[in-house]
Order: C-alpha cells, then sequence, then structure tokens
C-alpha cells in the first residue's frame, strides 16, 4: 500500500521483469528474472499471473478465447480440454455465462473478473494484483475482495495485492506493508499497522489530509503569491 | 550554450530512436513463427492490411489511370502521334505511379491503422499483459502486421497499376478513339519486363518495407496516452509519404538515371 504515484505499480512490473531495475535483485523462488534470457524469462512469467488495473483483455478476442489464450500459448492441450478449463476458471469468477461475450460488452467489474479468470488459467504460483478495486462499484468490490481471498487459499497463491483502498486491502491481507518516498515506512500485520507509532503510517492508514504526506504540492508563500507581479 | 546542448540531446536521441527501431525491425523479421498458428496470424493480418485496402486501390488506379489516358491523348493527339497512349500510360503507371501512389495510399490507409491498433493495444496494457504471461508480443502481435505489410505492398502496386492501364484504354480507346491494336502493341513493343515491370515492384518492395516498419514502430514506441497515439499516427502518414517520395527519387536515379 502507499500514496498514487510513489511507484507500487512500478515495484509489480519490476518483480515481472518488465522493468529493469538500476539496483538490487529481485528473486522469485530463488531464481533473478533479469539474469534469464529472452526465452526463459517467458517461460518463468508462465508461472506468475498478473492482474492489470485496467483489467487488460484482448479486445478482438470473446471472454472464452481471452482465457484460452494463455492455454494456447503454452500447453499443447486438445481443444475440448481447454474448453474445461476455460469454463472451470470462468465458473470459479461466476461468469460461466458470459462466455461468449466480447470485452467491449462487460462491466468493469466483469472485466476485472474475467482478467482474474485469465490469470489463473495456467494456474499460477505467484500472482499480482495491480489497483483490483480502483472505480468499482461496492457489489463489485466486495465481489472481488472476496474472490481474491478465497482464490489465494484454495489453489494455495502467493498473491501480492498493490492498493490504496486500505480497509478493503486490510480485510484480506496476512502482512502488510505500506511505501511511501522511495522506502518501506511500515510493515506487519493489519491489526499492527493499526496501533502504529510512526504519524506517516498513521496518516495513510487513516485517510487524513494533511499531516506528513502535505496536502499542498510545494509552492511559494500564499501571500505574496497573491500579492505578486509575475504571473 | 543552450543552443549546444538542445542539438546535442535532439541528435541523441535520434540515434537512439534509429538504433531502437533496427533493432525492433530485425526482431519483427525474424519473429514470425514458422508454424500452422504463425501462418493463421499472418493470413489474418493480410486480409485486414491487403485485402480491406484494394478498394481505395482499385478506385483509385482507375481514375489515375483515366486521368493518364485523357490527358496523354490531349498532348500527344497534338503531334498526330496519338497511338503512343498506351505507352505512356503504361510506363508512366508501372514505372512511377503504381509503386509510389500504392505507398502513399497503403500509408494512409493501413499504416494509419496499424500505428493506431499497436498503440492503443500499448495503451490499454494489452502488450504488457502478453508479455506478463510469457508471449511475446513481437511474435505475436507485430512480425505477422509486419509480414502482412511487406507482402500486400508489391502486389497491391501490381494490381493498381495494371487496373490503371485499363482505366486509360477507357478513356482512349473507348471514348476518344485510339485504335485498340495500337493501344496494345505499342505498350508491348516498348514496356520491359525486366527494365520497368521488375524495377517498378523493387521499388514497390522497398516501400512496402519502410511504410510498415514506421508505421508498427510507431505504434510500439509512442507515449500511452491519446495524445500520443494522435501524434504517432500523423507521424506515421507524414514519416512514411516523405521517406516514400525521398527514397523513390533515389531509385529512380539509380534505375533510370544513367549514373
Amino acid at each position: 500500500m502507499g500514496p498514487s504515484g510513489i511507484g507500487k505499480t512500478t515495484l509489480l512490473k519490476l518483480i515481472g521483469n518488465q522493468l529493469k531495475a538500476s539496483s538490487g535483485r529481485v528473486l522469485i523462488g530463488g531464481q533473478d528474472l533479469s539474469k534469464l534470457n529472452r526465452k526463459e524469462l517467458f517461460e518463468a512469467r508462465a508461472k506468475m499471473g498478473m492482474l492489470f488495473q485496467s483489467g487488460a483483455l484482448f479486445s478482438d478476442l470473446s471472454v472464452f478465447e481471452n482465457i484460452a489464450f494463455p492455454l494456447r500459448a503454452h500447453t499443447a492441450l486438445p481443444n475440448d480440454m481447454i474448453r474445461d478449463i476455460v469454463l472451470m476458471k470462468l465458473h470459479a469468477v461466476g461468469l460461466r455465462g458470459a462466455r461468449d461475450l466480447m470485452p467491449s460488452e462487460l462491466s468493469g467489474g466483469m472485466t476485472r473478473r474475467v482478467a482474474l479468470a485469465r490469470a489463473i488459467a495456467l494456474d499460477p504460483k505467484l500472482i499480482m494484483y495491480d489497483e483490483p478495486f480502483a472505480g468499482q462499484d461496492p457489489i463489485a468490490m466486495g465481489v472481488l475482495v472476496q474472490l481474491i481471498r478465497l482464490l489465494n487459499d484454495a489453489l494455495g497463491l502467493t498473491s501480492i495485492l498493490v492498493s490504496h483502498d486500505i480497509a478493503e486491502a486490510m480485510s484480506i491481507a496476512d502482512h502488510c506493508i505500506i511505501i511511501a518516498d522511495g522506502r518501506v515506512i511500515g510493515a506487519g500485520s493489519p491489526a499492527e499497522l493499526k496501533s502504529h507509532e510512526s504519524p506517516l503510517v498513521k496518516q495513510f492508514v487513516n485517510g487524513l489530509p494533511d499531516g506528513p504526506v502535505p496536502f499542498h504540492f510545494p509552492a511559494g508563500e500564499y501571500r505574496n503569491d497573491l500579492l505578486g507581479d509575475t504571473p | 550554450m543552450e543552443f549546444i546542448r538542445r542539438t546535442g540531446r535532439t541528435s541523441m536521441e535520434f540515434a537512439a530512436s534509429l538504433g531502437r527501431s533496427g533493432v525492433f525491425l530485425l526482431r519483427a523479421v525474424f519473429g514470425l513463427a514458422l508454424s500452422l498458428n504463425g501462418l493463421k496470424l499472418l493470413v489474418a493480418q493480410m486480409y485486414r492490411i491487403g485485402v480491406l485496402s484494394l478498394i481505395i486501390i482499385v478506385v483509385s488506379g482507375l481514375f489515375i489511370g483515366m486521368v493518364l489516358g485523357l490527358q496523354g491523348y490531349s498532348i500527344l493527339v497534338d503531334y498526330g502521334s496519338e497511338q503512343a497512349v498506351g505507352q505512356m500510360v503504361a510506363l508512366t503507371l508501372v514505372r512511377e505511379l503504381g509503386p509510389v501512389v500504392t505507398a502513399l495510399l497503403f500509408a494512409g490507409r493501413a499504416g494509419s491503422a496499424l500505428t493506431a491498433e499497436i498503440g492503443l493495444m500499448k495503451a490499454t496494457e494489452q502488450l504488457s499483459s502478453m508479455e506478463m504471461m510469457g508471449v511475446d508480443p513481437l511474435r505475436r502481435v507485430i512480425a505477422p502486421r509486419f509480414w502482412a505489410g511487406f507482402i500486400s505492398m508489391p502486389l497491391l502496386a501490381v494490381i493498381f497499376s495494371a487496373v490503371g492501364i485499363f482505366g486509360g484504354m477507357l478513356v482512349s480507346v473507348d471514348w476518344l478513339g485510339v485504335f485498340e491494336g495500337a493501344y496494345w502493341s505499342n505498350m508491348q513493343s516498348s514496356v520491359e519486363f525486366e527494365g520497368d515491370v521488375v524495377n517498378g515492384i523493387v521499388k514497390s518492395v522497398v516501400f512496402g518495407l519502410v511504410c510498415t516498419w514506421i508505421a508498427i514502430y510507431q505504434g510500439y514506441d509512442l507515449v500511452p496516452t491519446s495524445q500520443g497515439i494522435s501524434i504517432a499516427t500523423t507521424k506515421t502518414v507524414v514519416y512514411s509519404s516523405l521517406s516514400v517520395l525521398g527514397l523513390d527519387f533515389l531509385l529512380t536515379a539509380v534505375m533510370f538515371g544513367s549514373i
């Protein structure tokens, strides 16, 4: 968790090695992805799922084909088996009936559920969620919160969730890390963070407008600015 | 001082962009999967880039041929040599107008569409999500589009020239009364296969490479915002048109000039 623009999505991209780190290392299952060549990297990525903020469904493929896409790309399964897997994944997110729709016909919440089904299509070991709750109505949000926890426990996944919806993220997390100014400012279980001493963590967890993170973008003296001649 | 700094920065950015696009082209060229699946992707793109461009190519070719027939006749008839109109129409089309106008139309019709499509895929994170799924977008998205454009362009140019020659005949023979036998036999005796037809095809192969390269690179490299997409599609059309016209002069000088 952390304020907007602090580099949370960048961190996820570093984990998936879509961006190269200028210093430091990212180890996944003891493996440094930045050391792999292109082919090995793509093989390693097949073991991770990522849910993008926009869903990022392929707009020229139907819901069914979107979920079948990673299966067709990475396995040599026959078509009827792919069909079974796709229907199982869609059933898990409650959208088995929507298999023939195109992505443009889905609501925002449905888009994200389909994207979730696609992210788990290859039964990954690690799944990353980039702002899964942003811009969702309360019902869709509740469904997603439950689904993420349920899938995590049922499939035995490691889930990394990036969010600034504190209440929702804390309700399902085992371990929370708050980052600001490019460093970790607080970490621990949700209960520990709620009683954290640091004013920065307090401001963030309680959603206060002003504090160590200022409300105002850096600017000159207000009075001088209003009286000044220069535009 | 500021001027020197800015010049340096611009030229470094230009060199970096040139290098990136060169590597990108190589990866696109060798990225096409030689499998049934790769073939399917290629055919689908050739339909969208080539077949769907046919209407604009055929209609433009017809009218340009008709205009050439009309203009050629009205000039040649003063010298009493209107039988040579077939030769003039065919040489103009096969050597110059076929490859060049096809490339310009291609840049406007297919090139801008390629840029916008790839750019929107980037803006909506479809390319990123493909990467995260362990599928290389260069192989899945870029390479089929590149090859489809590269193969389609010479075919479209040949169709353009052929339709144009018939357009010229429609006007000069059927309407203005040039003897049909003269129209065709003058053409046959003066248009060489190697000197004219092959050189025209070589031109359109070069234009196909350049236009498609510019279109897919602009789409892949753009800033993923609505403004970025608009700038990139504009750049595609402008850069493609300018490079086609510039390259055409160079190629003509090498092929037909006596240097």
